[in-house]
């Protein structure tokens, strides 16, 4: 049996409109067992509520989550088998108290300086677990030093700590540590409606900020069975194609601005800040927070909007042939850096995931201008019952696909998990530096474009 | 003494862009760094658990229709180099340290601007259990900026408070952070 199969065999639980299993421990075993004999399924996230533990899966439709309860505080760890997991299950022991047995036993959102220890679980422990400052494994070699960089790093930039392991100019281990920027959003939202809570996920991440409203909003509709009407989903369309060419612009500029091309970083920026003004005009807000609501959208777009988002779409559509040819020096620079085996938009070199974006800004821009060409009339919101249910749902972000699961309970949020793909972007990142120049870990670093926020929560 | 002034002016309504705000902006920056100050200011940023939103539009700020350099204020690497801390987050208490140590390395005098509704008073997530409520908690903040996040052209407006603030002829002494 397959590891999908072993999840599907579970008891199915009312989770819509992707499914959520819960297995008993034995099946869990059985599943950690199987994904040892293969690379598939891919493992997209790993969080937890106070009973038990939840893990995405890809499968050939979408996704689904097999969840195991907690016992005696415990579970078998999936890192041994998914090295992606040794992260978020640091996070849920950081935050609910629940071991993965097995895993990596470092802190990493609690740093020692909370009032309390397991801040979501039904009973936070005193303070005083974390052990500052991290160790970080060293290499056997005499000659190799250690280089510490951050928080504070860059010019203007996320807090992050790397810890280059090097000898000479070479970076022979790469490790990050982050947690800085926790705000502890899951417990803000935690007994609010799906309403309010969203206020708090349009501040998860600003550059996915439309990606995780949509990814939540979905979810929150679906749980509740409540349909959007046709003209509020239009609206996300465009929004989410919007932040992605913001996004990427933003990524591509960094890049330009750290290679020190002054010319292509101030045109990259330049048609950025035109498309963040036609946001303002269409959208009140620059960035498009809180415009997608769960149940459709705050209000109505104003009604030049469209047409000022079409024009400035345009216009970035007919500069995308010169942009592509004046990136040329900027993919020979990443010629070959930071190279990878993966089958994401991640995989190859620097040069591969540059040009990745450019190809996604073209891709963008067709599908926003075929969805403000079929813009239906109509209401753009509807009402949502305080009602329970289960939801899990996504939305598509220049990072990759965010997800987002939530369970209410008589309209108020009972439990909920914002997954964002770079919890997976930052290991790939880490295996990219090691053997590269220290000189290039700057470059490397924004090639992948790595958040912090959204993973700090 | 009071700084209420400084905010209220740095605080103006958030609309769209205005190209004639910023060009008026642009020739008082101009005159006020160019022959009142005679130097230019050199800011340090620094993230206390931001959403990445400030750091978007600071980023725009750099960019080419804003250009914040040209007014003679400029991003540098090192704390050591800063007369400007611009703080942004709303001071996780995960950063408090990493800020108090940036704001220990730059030398006197030193301005601390705190950016985005979060610096100025924890914005959103006034409360929980994993940040401080703003900039304040640890700092003496000169200036606030607010908005979520603040425009660049209002983030240009607040930051020409401080240039014309920092030639006026009586400056307070500040060398003391907010004790424990």
């Amino acid at each position: 049996m397959t590891a999908l199969d072993l999840i599907c065999s579970g008891t199915a639980e009312q989770c819509r409109p992707w499914r959520r299993f819960s297995l008993p421990p034995e099946a869990w075993s059985a599943m950690i067992a199987a994904l040892a004999e293969s690379p598939e399924p891919v493992l997209l996230g790993l969080w937890a509520d106070s009973q038990q533990i939840h893990a995405l899966f890809r499968d050939a439709t979408g996704a689904l989550i097999g969840s195991v309860a907690v016992e005696g505080g415990r579970y078998p760890a999936l890192s041994p088998v998914r090295p992606v997991a040794s992260r978020p299950e640091c996070m849920i022991r950081d935050l609910w108290g629940h071991i993965a047995v097995g895993g990596d036993e470092r802190t990493w959102l609690d740093h020692g300086r909370w009032p309390m220890a397991h801040p979501l679980s039904p009973r936070p422990g005193l303070p005083g677990g974390a052990v500052e400052p991290p160790q970080f494994p060293g290499v056997e070699d005499p000659g190799a030093t250690q280089v510490p960089l951050g928080p504070i790093h860059g010019l203007i930039d996320e807090p992050a700590h790397l810890r280059l392991v090097t000898r000479g100019d070479t970076v022979l281990r790469a490790e990050a540590r982050l947690g800085y920027a926790h705000r502890g959003i899951l417990a803000l939202m935690r007994g609010k409606s799906p309403r309010a809570a969203a206020r708090f996920i349009a501040r998860l991440a600003a550059e996915t900020t439309v990606a995780h409203s949509v990814a939540f909003a979905r979810a929150a509709e679906s749980a509740l069975e409540t349909p959007v009407p046709p003209r509020a989903v239009a609206w996300r369309t465009v929004m989410l194609e919007q932040e992605q060419i913001a996004g990427r612009l933003d990524d591509l500029a960094r890049l330009a601005d750290a290679a020190g091309m002054g010319p292509l970083h101030a045109a990259l920026g330049e048609h950025r800040e035109t498309l963040l003004r036609a946001a303002e005009r269409a959208f009140g807000h620059r960035l498009m927070m809180d415009v997608v609501v769960p149940g459709g959208l705050a209000a109505d777009i104003a009604p030049d909007g469209a047409t000022a988002l079409r024009q400035v779409g345009d216009g970035l559509a007919e500069a995308l042939p010169s942009l592509r040819q004046r990136l040329d020096p900027l993919l020979g620079r990443l010629d070959g850096l930071g190279r990878i085996v993966s089958g994401s938009d991640a995989g190859g070199d620097a040069a591969a995931r540059c040009a990745a974006r450019l190809s996604g800004i073209g891709r963008s821009l067709d599908r926003l201008r075929a969805a403000l060409d079929a813009l239906p009339d109509g209401p753009v919101s509807a009402a949502l019952p305080a009602a329970s249910g289960e939801g899990l749902d996504c939305g598509d972000s220049q990072r990759g696909t965010v997800w987002h699961w939530l369970r209410l309970d008589h309209g108020q949020i009972a439990a909920c998990f914002p997954c964002d793909p770079a919890w997976s972007l930052w290991p790939l990142a880490e295996t990219a530096m090691a053997g590269e120049s220290v000189a290039e870990e700057q470059m490397i670093r924004l090639s992948f474009g790595l958040p912090c926020a959204a993973l700090d929560l | 003494m009071s700084w209420a002034w400084l905010r209220s002016r740095g605080a103006s309504p958030a609309g769209p862009v205005d190209e004639a705000t910023a060009a008026s902006l642009a020739a008082r920056l101009d005159a006020a760094a160019q022959t009142r100050l005679g130097r230019s200011l050199a800011i340090r940023h620094v993230n206390t658990g931001s959403c990445n939103g400030c750091e978007l539009e600071l980023r725009a700020l750099r960019g080419v229709f804003y250009d914040l350099e040209r007014y003679g204020l400029r991003f540098v690497e090192s704390p050591r180099h800063a007369d400007v801390l611009l703080v942004t987050g709303p001071l996780t208490r995960n950063l408090r340290e990493a800020l108090e140590a940036a704001f220990d390395a730059a030398p006197e005098p030193k301005w601390v601007v705190a950016v985005g509704d979060c610096a100025v008073d924890g914005g959103v997530f006034k409360g929980s259990y994993a940040v401080l409520d703003g900039t304040g908690a640890a700092l003496p903040v000169d200036l606030t900026i607010s908005g979520c996040p603040p425009s660049p052209a209002r983030m240009l407006a607040g930051l020409h408070a401080l240039l014309e603030a920092n030639a006026r002829p009586e400056r307070p002494g500040r060398s003391t952070r907010a004790s424990d």
